[in-house]
Protein backbone atom coordinates (compact mmCIF):
# COMPACT_ATOMS: atom_id res chain seq x y z
CA UNK A 1 0.00 0.00 0.00
CA UNK A 2 1.60 3.50 -0.77
CA UNK A 3 0.13 6.89 -1.11
CA UNK A 4 -0.02 6.82 -4.92
CA UNK A 5 -1.74 4.13 -6.36
CA UNK A 6 -1.51 0.61 -5.68
CA UNK A 7 -3.37 -2.21 -7.35
CA UNK A 8 -3.46 -5.74 -5.95
CA UNK A 9 -4.11 -9.41 -7.54
CA UNK A 10 -6.61 -7.71 -10.21
CA UNK A 11 -8.39 -9.81 -12.65
CA UNK A 12 -10.95 -9.50 -15.53
CA UNK A 13 -12.50 -11.36 -17.91
CA UNK A 14 -15.05 -10.73 -20.91
CA UNK A 15 -17.18 -13.89 -20.37
CA UNK A 16 -14.44 -16.76 -20.87
CA UNK A 17 -11.64 -14.09 -22.31
CA UNK A 18 -8.99 -13.09 -19.48
CA UNK A 19 -8.35 -9.16 -19.90
CA UNK A 20 -6.51 -9.71 -16.83
CA UNK A 21 -5.10 -11.84 -14.54
CA UNK A 22 -3.11 -11.49 -11.25
CA UNK A 23 -1.81 -7.82 -12.18
CA UNK A 24 -0.37 -5.80 -9.10
CA UNK A 25 2.19 -2.84 -9.04
CA UNK A 26 2.57 0.13 -6.54
CA UNK A 27 3.03 3.56 -7.04
CA UNK A 28 4.20 5.68 -4.79
CA UNK A 29 3.89 9.41 -5.19
CA UNK A 30 6.27 11.62 -6.83
CA UNK A 31 6.90 8.80 -9.72
CA UNK A 32 5.99 9.00 -13.43
CA UNK A 33 4.94 5.74 -14.38
CA UNK A 34 4.43 5.00 -18.50
CA UNK A 35 2.40 1.86 -18.58
CA UNK A 36 3.35 0.29 -21.92
CA UNK A 37 1.64 -2.40 -23.86
CA UNK A 38 0.70 -3.17 -27.47
CA UNK A 39 -3.06 -3.13 -28.57
CA UNK A 40 -5.06 -5.79 -26.88
CA UNK A 41 -2.79 -6.33 -24.06
CA UNK A 42 -5.40 -4.81 -21.33
CA UNK A 43 -4.39 -1.25 -20.95
CA UNK A 44 -8.22 -0.24 -21.60
CA UNK A 45 -9.56 -2.96 -19.28
CA UNK A 46 -7.26 -1.64 -16.57
CA UNK A 47 -8.18 1.90 -17.15
CA UNK A 48 -11.82 0.69 -17.07
CA UNK A 49 -11.30 -0.62 -13.13
CA UNK A 50 -9.18 2.19 -12.25
CA UNK A 51 -11.71 4.72 -12.56
CA UNK A 52 -14.50 2.18 -11.47
CA UNK A 53 -16.11 2.00 -14.74
CA UNK A 54 -15.60 -1.52 -14.43
CA UNK A 55 -15.41 -3.20 -11.08
CA UNK A 56 -13.10 -6.67 -10.92
CA UNK A 57 -14.47 -9.61 -8.60
CA UNK A 58 -11.58 -10.03 -6.98
CA UNK A 59 -8.22 -7.63 -5.99
CA UNK A 60 -7.79 -4.08 -4.86
CA UNK A 61 -7.43 -0.80 -5.70
CA UNK A 62 -6.26 1.96 -3.74
CA UNK A 63 -6.13 5.69 -4.35
CA UNK A 64 -4.42 7.66 -2.32
CA UNK A 65 -4.56 5.23 0.85
CA UNK A 66 -8.58 4.84 -0.37
CA UNK A 67 -9.83 1.68 -1.22
CA UNK A 68 -12.06 1.83 -4.68
CA UNK A 69 -14.42 -1.11 -3.74
CA UNK A 70 -15.58 -0.03 -0.21
CA UNK A 71 -15.10 3.68 -0.74
CA UNK A 72 -15.16 4.63 -3.94
CA UNK A 73 -16.47 8.32 -3.59
CA UNK A 74 -13.55 9.30 -1.81
CA UNK A 75 -11.23 7.18 -4.10
CA UNK A 76 -12.45 8.71 -7.24
CA UNK A 77 -12.33 12.39 -5.44
CA UNK A 78 -8.32 11.77 -5.26
CA UNK A 79 -8.21 10.54 -8.89
CA UNK A 80 -7.59 12.64 -11.83
CA UNK A 81 -8.69 10.99 -15.14
CA UNK A 82 -7.74 11.76 -19.04
CA UNK A 83 -9.57 9.54 -21.42
CA UNK A 84 -8.35 8.71 -24.13
CA UNK A 85 -11.81 9.07 -26.20
CA UNK A 86 -12.17 13.48 -26.18
CA UNK A 87 -14.83 13.86 -23.14
CA UNK A 88 -15.11 17.72 -23.75
CA UNK A 89 -18.50 19.06 -24.41
CA UNK A 90 -18.08 20.25 -27.61
CA UNK A 91 -20.71 23.19 -27.75
CA UNK A 92 -19.56 24.41 -24.47
CA UNK A 93 -16.73 27.16 -23.58
CA UNK A 94 -13.42 25.93 -22.02
CA UNK A 95 -14.78 27.51 -18.42
CA UNK A 96 -18.30 25.82 -19.01
CA UNK A 97 -16.62 22.52 -19.54
CA UNK A 98 -14.82 22.76 -16.34
CA UNK A 99 -17.24 23.96 -14.24
CA UNK A 100 -19.62 21.35 -15.07
CA UNK A 101 -16.94 19.05 -13.99
CA UNK A 102 -16.29 21.03 -10.88
CA UNK A 103 -20.05 20.49 -10.16
CA UNK A 104 -19.34 16.72 -10.76
CA UNK A 105 -17.08 16.67 -8.57
CA UNK A 106 -18.82 18.41 -5.48
CA UNK A 107 -15.95 21.48 -5.41
CA UNK A 108 -17.06 24.22 -3.73
CA UNK A 109 -18.48 27.56 -6.01
CA UNK A 110 -16.81 29.80 -3.67
CA UNK A 111 -13.44 30.53 -5.10
CA UNK A 112 -14.49 27.96 -8.28
CA UNK A 113 -13.68 30.94 -11.29
CA UNK A 114 -10.57 31.58 -9.42
CA UNK A 115 -9.54 27.79 -9.41
CA UNK A 116 -10.61 27.12 -13.18
CA UNK A 117 -8.60 30.13 -13.84
CA UNK A 118 -5.66 29.23 -12.56
CA UNK A 119 -5.93 25.68 -13.97
CA UNK A 120 -5.94 27.12 -17.61
CA UNK A 121 -2.66 29.18 -16.68
CA UNK A 122 -0.95 26.50 -16.08
CA UNK A 123 -1.40 25.18 -19.38
CA UNK A 124 -1.97 27.99 -20.90
CA UNK A 125 -5.11 28.03 -21.88
CA UNK A 126 -6.56 30.86 -19.89
CA UNK A 127 -7.09 33.19 -22.77
CA UNK A 128 -9.30 30.65 -24.23
CA UNK A 129 -11.17 30.05 -21.55
CA UNK A 130 -14.35 32.13 -23.42
CA UNK A 131 -13.84 29.67 -26.91
CA UNK A 132 -16.05 27.17 -27.50
CA UNK A 133 -14.27 23.87 -27.66
CA UNK A 134 -15.32 23.35 -31.21
CA UNK A 135 -13.21 25.62 -31.93
CA UNK A 136 -10.07 24.35 -30.97
CA UNK A 137 -7.48 22.14 -32.08
CA UNK A 138 -6.50 18.87 -30.67
CA UNK A 139 -3.78 20.39 -28.74
CA UNK A 140 -5.49 22.76 -27.63
CA UNK A 141 -8.26 20.46 -26.10
CA UNK A 142 -5.92 17.88 -24.26
CA UNK A 143 -4.83 20.28 -22.68
CA UNK A 144 -8.15 21.50 -22.10
CA UNK A 145 -8.48 18.11 -20.90
CA UNK A 146 -5.64 17.99 -18.86
CA UNK A 147 -6.82 21.17 -17.02
CA UNK A 148 -9.71 20.14 -15.87
CA UNK A 149 -8.78 16.19 -14.88
CA UNK A 150 -6.31 18.57 -12.46
CA UNK A 151 -8.89 20.80 -11.03
CA UNK A 152 -10.10 18.84 -8.20
CA UNK A 153 -5.96 18.82 -7.03
CA UNK A 154 -6.11 14.50 -7.11
CA UNK A 155 -3.00 12.89 -5.74
CA UNK A 156 -3.22 10.17 -8.21
CA UNK A 157 -3.19 11.43 -12.10
CA UNK A 158 -4.00 8.37 -14.78
CA UNK A 159 -3.86 9.21 -18.65
CA UNK A 160 -5.04 6.62 -20.86
CA UNK A 161 -2.97 7.12 -24.62
CA UNK A 162 -3.67 10.99 -24.23
CA UNK A 163 -1.31 11.95 -27.29
CA UNK A 164 -3.36 10.08 -29.84
CA UNK A 165 -4.10 11.95 -32.88
CA UNK A 166 -1.32 15.14 -31.33
CA UNK A 167 0.83 16.38 -33.47
CA UNK A 168 4.67 16.33 -32.45
CA UNK A 169 4.81 19.45 -31.20
CA UNK A 170 1.72 19.52 -28.97
CA UNK A 171 2.72 15.74 -27.63
CA UNK A 172 5.71 16.72 -26.61
CA UNK A 173 4.82 19.65 -24.88
CA UNK A 174 1.72 17.44 -22.92
CA UNK A 175 4.54 14.66 -22.19
CA UNK A 176 6.85 17.35 -20.67
CA UNK A 177 4.08 18.86 -18.59
CA UNK A 178 2.81 15.71 -17.55
CA UNK A 179 6.31 15.03 -15.92
CA UNK A 180 6.36 18.36 -14.12
CA UNK A 181 3.29 17.65 -12.88
CA UNK A 182 5.01 14.14 -11.55
CA UNK A 183 7.87 15.76 -9.93
CA UNK A 184 5.87 18.40 -8.06
CA UNK A 185 4.66 15.36 -6.18
CA UNK A 186 1.61 13.77 -8.08
CA UNK A 187 1.24 10.40 -8.79
CA UNK A 188 1.38 9.78 -12.12
CA UNK A 189 0.26 6.46 -14.55
CA UNK A 190 0.51 7.42 -18.28
CA UNK A 191 -0.30 4.82 -20.34
CA UNK A 192 0.51 4.45 -23.93
CA UNK A 193 2.06 2.02 -26.78
CA UNK A 194 4.64 4.54 -28.10
CA UNK A 195 7.72 4.49 -26.68
CA UNK A 196 9.44 7.39 -27.66
CA UNK A 197 7.20 8.93 -24.75
CA UNK A 198 8.98 7.02 -22.04
CA UNK A 199 12.23 8.57 -20.40
CA UNK A 200 14.73 6.24 -19.01
CA UNK A 201 14.52 7.93 -15.54
CA UNK A 202 10.73 6.78 -15.69
CA UNK A 203 9.26 4.06 -13.86
CA UNK A 204 7.70 1.18 -16.59
CA UNK A 205 5.34 -1.49 -16.62
CA UNK A 206 4.68 -3.86 -19.47
CA UNK A 207 1.57 -5.20 -19.79
CA UNK A 208 1.20 -8.26 -21.91
CA UNK A 209 -1.46 -10.26 -22.77
CA UNK A 210 -3.29 -9.41 -19.47
CA UNK A 211 -0.08 -10.00 -17.22
CA UNK A 212 3.05 -7.84 -16.40
CA UNK A 213 5.72 -8.66 -18.17
CA UNK A 214 8.37 -6.28 -16.23
CA UNK A 215 8.27 -3.81 -14.15
CA UNK A 216 11.11 -0.95 -12.51
CA UNK A 217 13.38 1.54 -14.57
CA UNK A 218 12.87 2.32 -17.80
CA UNK A 219 16.48 2.53 -18.45
CA UNK A 220 17.23 -0.89 -16.32
CA UNK A 221 14.61 -2.86 -18.59
CA UNK A 222 16.13 -1.76 -21.63
CA UNK A 223 19.43 -1.97 -20.94
CA UNK A 224 21.46 -1.89 -24.10
CA UNK A 225 18.83 -1.78 -26.73
CA UNK A 226 16.46 0.98 -27.50
CA UNK A 227 13.33 0.54 -25.42
CA UNK A 228 11.63 0.18 -29.26
CA UNK A 229 13.48 -2.80 -29.87
CA UNK A 230 13.43 -4.62 -26.47
CA UNK A 231 9.45 -3.61 -26.45
CA UNK A 232 9.49 -5.16 -29.97
CA UNK A 233 11.65 -8.78 -29.22
CA UNK A 234 9.42 -9.21 -25.76
CA UNK A 235 6.10 -8.39 -27.22
CA UNK A 236 5.97 -10.42 -30.58
CA UNK A 237 6.29 -7.32 -32.73
CA UNK A 238 2.53 -6.42 -32.48
CA UNK A 239 3.52 -2.59 -31.04
CA UNK B 1 -26.08 18.90 0.69
CA UNK B 2 -25.60 21.79 -0.76
CA UNK B 3 -22.78 19.80 -3.44
CA UNK B 4 -25.53 16.96 -4.55
CA UNK B 5 -28.59 20.19 -5.24
CA UNK B 6 -25.07 21.53 -7.50
CA UNK B 7 -24.69 18.03 -9.46
CA UNK B 8 -28.66 18.28 -10.10
CA UNK B 9 -28.40 21.83 -11.47
CA UNK B 10 -25.20 21.16 -13.18
CA UNK B 11 -26.59 18.43 -15.13
CA UNK B 12 -29.78 20.19 -16.06
CA UNK B 13 -27.92 23.08 -17.24
CA UNK B 14 -25.73 21.51 -19.41
CA UNK B 15 -29.33 19.55 -21.01
CA UNK B 16 -30.84 22.45 -21.60
CA UNK B 17 -27.40 24.28 -23.14
CA UNK B 18 -27.43 21.01 -25.38
CA UNK B 19 -30.96 21.37 -25.83
CA UNK B 20 -30.89 25.27 -26.71
CA UNK B 21 -27.66 24.03 -28.96
CA UNK B 22 -29.61 21.42 -30.57
CA UNK B 23 -32.22 23.53 -32.94
CA UNK B 24 -32.77 20.51 -35.48
CA UNK B 25 -33.35 18.45 -32.88
CA UNK B 26 -35.98 20.32 -31.24
CA UNK B 27 -37.56 21.25 -34.64
CA UNK B 28 -37.68 17.26 -35.65
CA UNK B 29 -39.62 17.05 -32.72
CA UNK B 30 -42.03 19.29 -32.62
CA UNK B 31 -42.58 18.51 -36.48
CA UNK B 32 -43.45 14.80 -35.67
CA UNK B 33 -46.44 15.50 -33.96
CA UNK B 34 -47.66 18.29 -35.50
CA UNK B 35 -47.57 16.22 -39.14
CA UNK B 36 -49.68 13.48 -37.38
CA UNK B 37 -52.16 16.25 -35.53
CA UNK B 38 -52.35 17.91 -38.86
CA UNK B 39 -52.31 15.70 -41.59
CA UNK B 40 -52.96 11.95 -40.45
CA UNK B 41 -55.42 13.31 -38.09
CA UNK B 42 -57.48 15.41 -40.56
CA UNK B 43 -57.49 12.82 -43.35
CA UNK B 44 -58.89 9.81 -40.43
CA UNK B 45 -61.24 12.13 -38.84
CA UNK B 46 -64.19 10.93 -41.13
CA UNK B 47 -63.29 7.09 -40.81
CA UNK B 48 -63.22 7.10 -37.50
CA UNK B 49 -65.99 8.54 -35.34
CA UNK B 50 -65.08 8.83 -31.11
CA UNK B 51 -67.88 8.41 -29.22
CA UNK B 52 -68.26 10.20 -25.94
CA UNK B 53 -66.36 8.55 -23.33
CA UNK B 54 -64.30 9.77 -19.94
CA UNK B 55 -62.61 12.01 -19.97
CA UNK B 56 -65.03 13.60 -22.46
CA UNK B 57 -68.07 15.42 -21.83
CA UNK B 58 -68.81 16.17 -25.55
CA UNK B 59 -67.96 14.99 -28.87
CA UNK B 60 -64.73 15.72 -29.48
CA UNK B 61 -62.75 15.92 -32.81
CA UNK B 62 -60.14 12.94 -33.83
CA UNK B 63 -57.86 16.12 -33.73
CA UNK B 64 -58.59 16.68 -30.36
CA UNK B 65 -58.41 12.91 -29.42
CA UNK B 66 -54.95 12.30 -30.70
CA UNK B 67 -53.62 15.29 -28.68
CA UNK B 68 -52.30 13.26 -25.72
CA UNK B 69 -50.92 10.55 -27.15
CA UNK B 70 -48.83 12.79 -29.39
CA UNK B 71 -48.17 14.68 -25.81
CA UNK B 72 -46.73 10.99 -25.40
CA UNK B 73 -45.20 9.99 -28.11
CA UNK B 74 -43.20 13.12 -27.69
CA UNK B 75 -41.92 11.73 -24.39
CA UNK B 76 -41.34 8.31 -25.78
CA UNK B 77 -39.30 10.05 -28.96
CA UNK B 78 -37.10 11.98 -26.11
CA UNK B 79 -36.71 9.42 -24.18
CA UNK B 80 -35.27 7.19 -26.41
CA UNK B 81 -33.58 9.72 -28.40
CA UNK B 82 -31.62 10.67 -25.11
CA UNK B 83 -30.82 7.24 -24.75
CA UNK B 84 -29.17 7.13 -28.36
CA UNK B 85 -26.99 9.79 -27.90
CA UNK B 86 -25.40 7.88 -25.27
CA UNK B 87 -24.89 5.33 -27.11
CA UNK B 88 -22.84 7.41 -29.51
CA UNK B 89 -19.28 7.21 -29.00
CA UNK B 90 -18.78 11.13 -28.34
CA UNK B 91 -21.49 10.52 -25.74
CA UNK B 92 -19.80 7.18 -23.77
CA UNK B 93 -17.17 9.83 -23.81
CA UNK B 94 -19.28 12.52 -21.73
CA UNK B 95 -21.14 9.10 -20.24
CA UNK B 96 -17.26 8.39 -18.94
CA UNK B 97 -17.15 11.91 -17.08
CA UNK B 98 -20.16 11.70 -15.66
CA UNK B 99 -19.79 7.89 -14.33
CA UNK B 100 -16.35 9.06 -12.47
CA UNK B 101 -17.59 11.32 -10.77
CA UNK B 102 -17.49 10.28 -6.47
CA UNK B 103 -21.15 11.31 -5.95
CA UNK B 104 -22.77 7.75 -6.66
CA UNK B 105 -24.24 6.42 -9.67
CA UNK B 106 -28.23 6.15 -8.64
CA UNK B 107 -28.05 10.73 -7.99
CA UNK B 108 -25.81 10.96 -11.32
CA UNK B 109 -28.55 9.33 -13.52
CA UNK B 110 -31.21 10.54 -11.77
CA UNK B 111 -30.41 13.94 -12.36
CA UNK B 112 -30.04 13.35 -16.22
CA UNK B 113 -33.05 11.70 -16.35
CA UNK B 114 -34.83 14.79 -14.50
CA UNK B 115 -32.68 17.20 -16.84
CA UNK B 116 -33.76 15.60 -20.19
CA UNK B 117 -37.77 15.46 -18.75
CA UNK B 118 -37.64 18.74 -18.02
CA UNK B 119 -36.87 19.35 -21.89
CA UNK B 120 -39.18 17.03 -22.83
CA UNK B 121 -42.01 19.21 -20.78
CA UNK B 122 -40.84 21.94 -22.81
CA UNK B 123 -41.18 20.44 -26.21
CA UNK B 124 -44.60 19.10 -25.44
CA UNK B 125 -45.82 22.35 -24.41
CA UNK B 126 -44.23 23.88 -27.29
CA UNK B 127 -46.45 21.52 -29.61
CA UNK B 128 -49.92 22.26 -27.83
CA UNK B 129 -49.43 25.85 -28.34
CA UNK B 130 -49.20 24.98 -31.93
CA UNK B 131 -52.05 23.03 -31.28
CA UNK B 132 -53.79 25.62 -29.81
CA UNK B 133 -53.00 28.28 -32.76
CA UNK B 134 -55.05 25.60 -34.91
CA UNK B 135 -57.81 26.02 -32.21
CA UNK B 136 -57.45 22.62 -31.07
CA UNK B 137 -57.40 23.40 -27.53
CA UNK B 138 -58.10 21.99 -24.12
CA UNK B 139 -59.13 23.90 -20.89
CA UNK B 140 -57.08 26.74 -20.11
CA UNK B 141 -56.22 24.98 -15.92
CA UNK B 142 -55.74 21.56 -17.90
CA UNK B 143 -52.41 22.83 -19.37
CA UNK B 144 -51.15 23.52 -15.62
CA UNK B 145 -52.75 20.37 -14.25
CA UNK B 146 -50.76 17.96 -17.27
CA UNK B 147 -47.22 19.39 -16.09
CA UNK B 148 -46.55 17.06 -13.44
CA UNK B 149 -47.96 14.09 -15.56
CA UNK B 150 -46.30 15.05 -18.59
CA UNK B 151 -42.79 15.06 -16.12
CA UNK B 152 -43.62 11.82 -15.10
CA UNK B 153 -44.48 10.21 -18.21
CA UNK B 154 -41.02 11.89 -19.39
CA UNK B 155 -39.08 10.20 -16.41
CA UNK B 156 -40.76 7.12 -17.09
CA UNK B 157 -40.17 6.91 -20.94
CA UNK B 158 -36.72 8.40 -20.24
CA UNK B 159 -35.85 5.74 -17.56
CA UNK B 160 -36.79 3.06 -20.25
CA UNK B 161 -34.36 4.65 -22.93
CA UNK B 162 -31.57 4.81 -19.75
CA UNK B 163 -32.68 0.33 -19.78
CA UNK B 164 -32.30 0.13 -23.53
CA UNK B 165 -28.69 2.02 -23.77
CA UNK B 166 -27.13 0.04 -20.89
CA UNK B 167 -27.87 -3.50 -23.19
CA UNK B 168 -27.42 -2.36 -26.08
CA UNK B 169 -23.80 -2.28 -27.60
CA UNK B 170 -23.78 -0.74 -31.27
CA UNK B 171 -25.91 1.95 -33.16
CA UNK B 172 -27.02 -0.52 -35.60
CA UNK B 173 -28.96 -2.61 -32.94
CA UNK B 174 -30.15 0.91 -31.25
CA UNK B 175 -31.91 1.54 -34.53
CA UNK B 176 -33.35 -1.93 -34.49
CA UNK B 177 -34.95 -1.56 -31.05
CA UNK B 178 -36.31 2.01 -32.02
CA UNK B 179 -38.62 0.11 -34.78
CA UNK B 180 -39.22 -2.97 -32.06
CA UNK B 181 -39.59 -0.41 -28.72
CA UNK B 182 -40.87 2.86 -30.40
CA UNK B 183 -43.79 1.44 -32.93
CA UNK B 184 -45.18 -1.12 -30.75
CA UNK B 185 -45.53 0.82 -28.01
CA UNK B 186 -47.29 3.60 -29.69
CA UNK B 187 -49.59 1.93 -31.85
CA UNK B 188 -50.11 -0.93 -29.12
CA UNK B 189 -51.68 1.96 -27.08
CA UNK B 190 -55.05 4.19 -26.51
CA UNK B 191 -52.77 6.80 -28.51
CA UNK B 192 -54.41 6.50 -31.32
CA UNK B 193 -57.90 4.78 -31.04
CA UNK B 194 -59.75 4.34 -27.70
CA UNK B 195 -59.34 1.12 -26.08
CA UNK B 196 -62.51 -0.36 -26.92
CA UNK B 197 -62.50 0.58 -30.60
CA UNK B 198 -59.40 -1.85 -30.57
CA UNK B 199 -61.68 -4.68 -28.33
CA UNK B 200 -64.17 -4.08 -31.61
CA UNK B 201 -61.25 -6.10 -33.52
CA UNK B 202 -58.90 -7.60 -31.35
CA UNK B 203 -59.49 -9.43 -28.21
CA UNK B 204 -56.30 -9.71 -27.70
CA UNK B 205 -54.61 -7.18 -29.17
CA UNK B 206 -56.83 -4.81 -26.99
CA UNK B 207 -55.42 -6.76 -23.95
CA UNK B 208 -51.81 -5.98 -25.13
CA UNK B 209 -52.84 -2.15 -25.25
CA UNK B 210 -53.89 -2.43 -21.83
CA UNK B 211 -50.72 -3.93 -20.26
CA UNK B 212 -48.87 -1.05 -22.31
CA UNK B 213 -47.24 1.00 -19.92
CA UNK B 214 -47.26 4.26 -22.58
CA UNK B 215 -51.30 3.65 -23.03
CA UNK B 216 -51.00 4.82 -18.94
CA UNK B 217 -48.80 7.63 -19.72
CA UNK B 218 -51.02 8.68 -22.75
CA UNK B 219 -54.37 8.03 -20.59
CA UNK B 220 -52.40 10.01 -17.19
CA UNK B 221 -52.43 13.06 -19.92
CA UNK B 222 -55.26 12.77 -21.51
CA UNK B 223 -57.76 12.67 -17.96
CA UNK B 224 -54.94 15.62 -16.40
CA UNK B 225 -55.87 18.13 -19.57
CA UNK B 226 -59.26 17.70 -18.52
CA UNK B 227 -58.60 18.10 -14.94
CA UNK B 228 -59.60 14.71 -14.06
CA UNK B 229 -57.56 12.49 -12.27
CA UNK B 230 -56.79 8.72 -13.42
CA UNK B 231 -55.31 6.87 -10.14
CA UNK B 232 -55.15 3.86 -12.33
CA UNK B 233 -53.07 5.14 -15.25
CA UNK B 234 -50.84 7.13 -12.34
CA UNK B 235 -50.04 3.64 -10.61
CA UNK B 236 -49.25 2.26 -13.78
CA UNK B 237 -47.00 5.01 -14.36
CA UNK B 238 -45.19 5.13 -11.05
CA UNK B 239 -44.99 1.68 -10.68
CA UNK B 240 -43.53 1.35 -14.51
CA UNK B 241 -40.94 4.31 -13.38
CA UNK B 242 -39.89 2.06 -10.34
CA UNK B 243 -38.95 -1.10 -12.68
CA UNK B 244 -37.32 0.94 -15.53
CA UNK B 245 -35.39 2.55 -13.19
CA UNK B 246 -34.45 -0.92 -10.98
CA UNK B 247 -33.68 -2.00 -14.39
CA UNK B 248 -31.05 1.00 -15.39
CA UNK B 249 -29.33 0.96 -12.06
CA UNK B 250 -28.65 -2.63 -12.37
CA UNK B 251 -27.94 -1.94 -16.22
CA UNK B 252 -25.25 0.54 -15.02
CA UNK B 253 -23.86 -1.39 -12.02
CA UNK B 254 -20.11 -1.41 -13.09
CA UNK B 255 -20.06 -4.96 -12.48
CA UNK B 256 -22.15 -6.06 -15.03
CA UNK B 257 -24.15 -4.38 -17.91
CA UNK B 258 -22.90 -1.44 -19.87
CA UNK B 259 -19.16 -1.04 -19.82
CA UNK B 260 -18.14 -5.11 -19.59
CA UNK B 261 -17.26 -5.24 -23.17
CA UNK B 262 -13.88 -4.25 -25.01
CA UNK B 263 -14.28 -0.75 -25.64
Amino acid sequence: MTDGLSVRDLAFSYGSKDALKGVSFDLPRGRFCALLGPNGAGKSTLVSLLTRLLVSPGGEISIAGQDLRRTPGRALARLGVVFQQPTLDLDLTVRQNLSYFAALHGLPRNGLPARIEAALRRLDMAERADEKVRALNGGHRRRTELARALLHEPQVLLLDEPTVGLDAASRAGIVAHVHDLAEQGLCVLWTTHLTDEVRDTDHLLVLHRGGILAEGSTGDIRGEQSLSDWFLQKTGGNA
Amino acid sequence: MSAWLNVLRAIVGREFLRFVHQRERFLSALVRPLVWLLIFAAGFRAALGVSIIPPYQTYITYETYIVPGLCAMILLFNGMQSSLSLVYDREMGSMRLLLTSPFPRWWLLLCRLLGSSAISVLQVYAFLAIAALFDITMPLMGYVAAVPGVFLGGIMLGALGLVLSSFIKQLENFAGVMNFVIFPMFFLSSALYPLWKMAESSELLHDICALNPFTYVVELIRFLLYLQFNGVALLWVLGSTLVFGAAALWGYDPSRGLMKRKS
